[in-house]
């Protein structure tokens, strides 16, 4: 199938420490892509990267075919300026912004679609709410409702069912579904294994490196698995800067 | 009608009204009359009606951010520029106006970008900024005004704005709200989820730097009213007033501009009537809004705290 994102020896990091060495790859047009692996293996970063929220400190990131303002991303709630005083309303209209910029009115047609998007997650009722006033579940839901807004052809997911409710998790999983079959790609990253297993047909086993990539049952073979947690573990601050003695990558 | 008390005695006939015979003022007299005789107070009181619509809403705005004090290290940011101008040019309000704004500019960028290239946080950057300005500006100031320029530029005489002043001070308002809308949109979003702007197009920093340079073009024009050690109290004292009256930043904003227009008309009124210095007697009428609303406002302490907890309608 045809890459929609290209990674050729991608090396992220912060303050010029790596925390993805080398990593070559790409995500197919269409695909449903799981991100896993221990904490601090690099998975948010990673998205960051493809998101262009960080810059590569070394190898490039390529988007064939789509902008970086097509990429729709989900972060994690805690990089949310929670006590912001906005309504559900408004911070779902951000969503139009591509569309928007500073000067264009929101139309009617953008009411309507902020509106069918916040009765698709269950939050109509809670348009002229303060986002802070609302629980965990309900501001990831209404995050995937700016998600449906943006209506973009890739979508990057930080963690979506972290903290959040069994109810909740099946309305989300339900939607990351629905944009995998309308042909969008989407890359989440994701702690339960058998979430993965059950929904995630491709999956990118990470730990600062890819173990492994490709179909989720091959990659999350016990033994990839238990390698991961073990590089991980083993990795300190004082590692080399670049770890070349890293094994080569499995490109899908 | 109120009988409000005549001027203190201390005033030994030295104000602007006969209280010699200790006639009991009416409301009219008290409020009113001081902006209906003087031309200097109309002046003033107009001067505060566009630091009202030009900072009250940039100050919601920095509250919301966490930026606070950077609003107060910008403030004495524009120092060394003014006291460079006064030095070029003596007290050339164009000159001084641009000068400060310069430097404030000058001083936004070199925080940012010094807390995008090295370890520091911004507010670290503008902190050590804001003293070596501070320093710098009354050095530069010694070099050649007296203390008469000096206590100038700190404190600010309201009461001597000319139509000059008025007039550049009424177009920084009307310039502030019209950038702010524009602004408007991204800033809000920025606030509220800082990589969203920054994963579409990188151009996040771009928004914080237009913003900064209209908090700087703010505190200039506060700052030939206020002087710089007071020109950010109309902007951050009645924004943070206003969190304890609104929910939503619109209302925040509005709040703001009615509390510094208050703050302006109370302040200009006693420092009238009770022989204040001007501008401390607007930022300190201020203050005392934000005491005010911080106990009684429908956020404040008293209703959160101690009051009763709505009841849950059944049924």
């Amino acid at each position: 199938m045809k890459p929609i994102i290209r990674l050729e020896n991608l090396t992220l990091g912060y303050e010029r420490h790596p925390a993805i060495h080398h990593l070559s790859g790409q995500f197919a047009r269409g695909s449903l892509t799981a991100v896993v692996g221990p904490n601090g293996a690099g998975k948010s970063t990673l998205l960051k990267g493809i998101k262009g929220l960080l810059r590569p400190l070394a190898g490039s990131i390529h988007l064939e075919g789509v902008t970086r303002g097509d990429l729709s991303f989900l972060p994690q709630q805690t990089e949310l300026e929670q006590d912001f005083p906005i309504s559900v309303w408004d911070a779902v209209l951000i969503g139009h912004w591509r569309r928007t910029h500073t000067g264009r009115a929101m139309g009617d047609t953008h009411r309507q679609q902020a509106k069918a998007a916040l009765d698709a997650v269950g939050l109509g009722g809670f348009i002229h709410r303060i986002v802070s006033t609302l629980s965990g579940g309900q501001r990831q839901r209404m995050l995937f409702a700016r998600i449906l807004v943006e209506d973009a052809p890739v979508i990057l997911l930080d963690e979506p069912f972290t903290a959040v409710d069994d109810r909740t998790v099946a309305v989300l999983l339900a939607m990351v579904q629905a944009w995998h079959s309308q042909g969008r790609t989407v890359i989440a990253v994701l702690h339960d294994l058998e979430q993965v297993r059950r929904h995630f047909p491709a999956t990118l086993l990470l730990a600062r490196h890819a173990l492994a990539w490709g179909a989720t049952a091959s990659v999350l073979a016990p033994a990839n698995w238990q390698q991961a947690r073990a590089m991980s573990e083993a990795w300190d601050d004082h590692a080399p800067l670049c770890a070349d003695v890293l094994p080569g990558n499995v490109p899908p | 009608m109120i009988t409000p008390p005549c001027v203190p005695m201390s005033c030994r006939g030295t104000c602007h009204h006969d209280c010699s015979a200790g006639v009991a003022m009416t409301t009219y007299e008290f409020l009113v009359e001081p902006f209906v005789q003087f031309a200097f107070m109309r002046r003033a009181l107009v001067a505060c009606l566009a630091l009202a619509l030009g900072c009250g809403p940039v100050g919601v705005l920095l509250m919301l951010r966490r930026m606070s004090l950077m609003g107060d290290a910008l403030s004495h940011a524009i120092l060394p520029g003014v006291a460079v101008a006064f030095l070029l040019a003596g007290f050339s309000l164009p000159a001084m106006t641009l000068g400060g704004f310069l430097a404030g500019l000058t001083v936004a960028v070199l925080a940012g970008t010094l807390s995008r290239l090295t370890l520091l946080k911004e507010d670290a950057s503008f902190a050590s900024f804001q003293l070596i300005s501070l320093a710098a500006g009354v050095s530069i100031l010694s070099t050649r005004g007296g203390n008469v320029d000096l206590l100038h530029v700190l404190f600010g005489s309201v009461l001597a704005v000319d139509d000059r002043a008025l007039l550049l001070a009424a177009s920084i308002a009307s310039l502030s709200l019209v950038v702010l809308a524009i602004l408007y949109r991204p800033l809000i979003i920025d606030s509220f989820d800082p990589g969203y702007l920054r994963g579409l197009n990188g151009r996040s920093g771009l928004w914080q730097i237009l913003f900064l340079a209209l908090v700087a073009m703010d505190l200039v024009a506060s700052f030939h009213s206020l002087g710089a050690m007071m020109a950010v109290g109309m902007m951050m004292l009645p924004a943070i007033a206003a969190r304890f009256w609104a929910r939503d930043v619109w209302h925040m904003m509005g709040m703001a501009v009615l509390i510094a227009l208050l703050s302006g008309f109370v302040g200009l009124v006693a420092s009238f009537h009770y022989h204040l210095p001007s501008g401390p007697a607007i930022i300190l009428t201020a203050g005392l809004l934000h005491l005010l609303s911080l106990a009684f406002g429908p956020l404040g302490v008293v209703r959160t705290r101690f009051g009763r907890v709505r009841q849950h309608r059944r049924g």
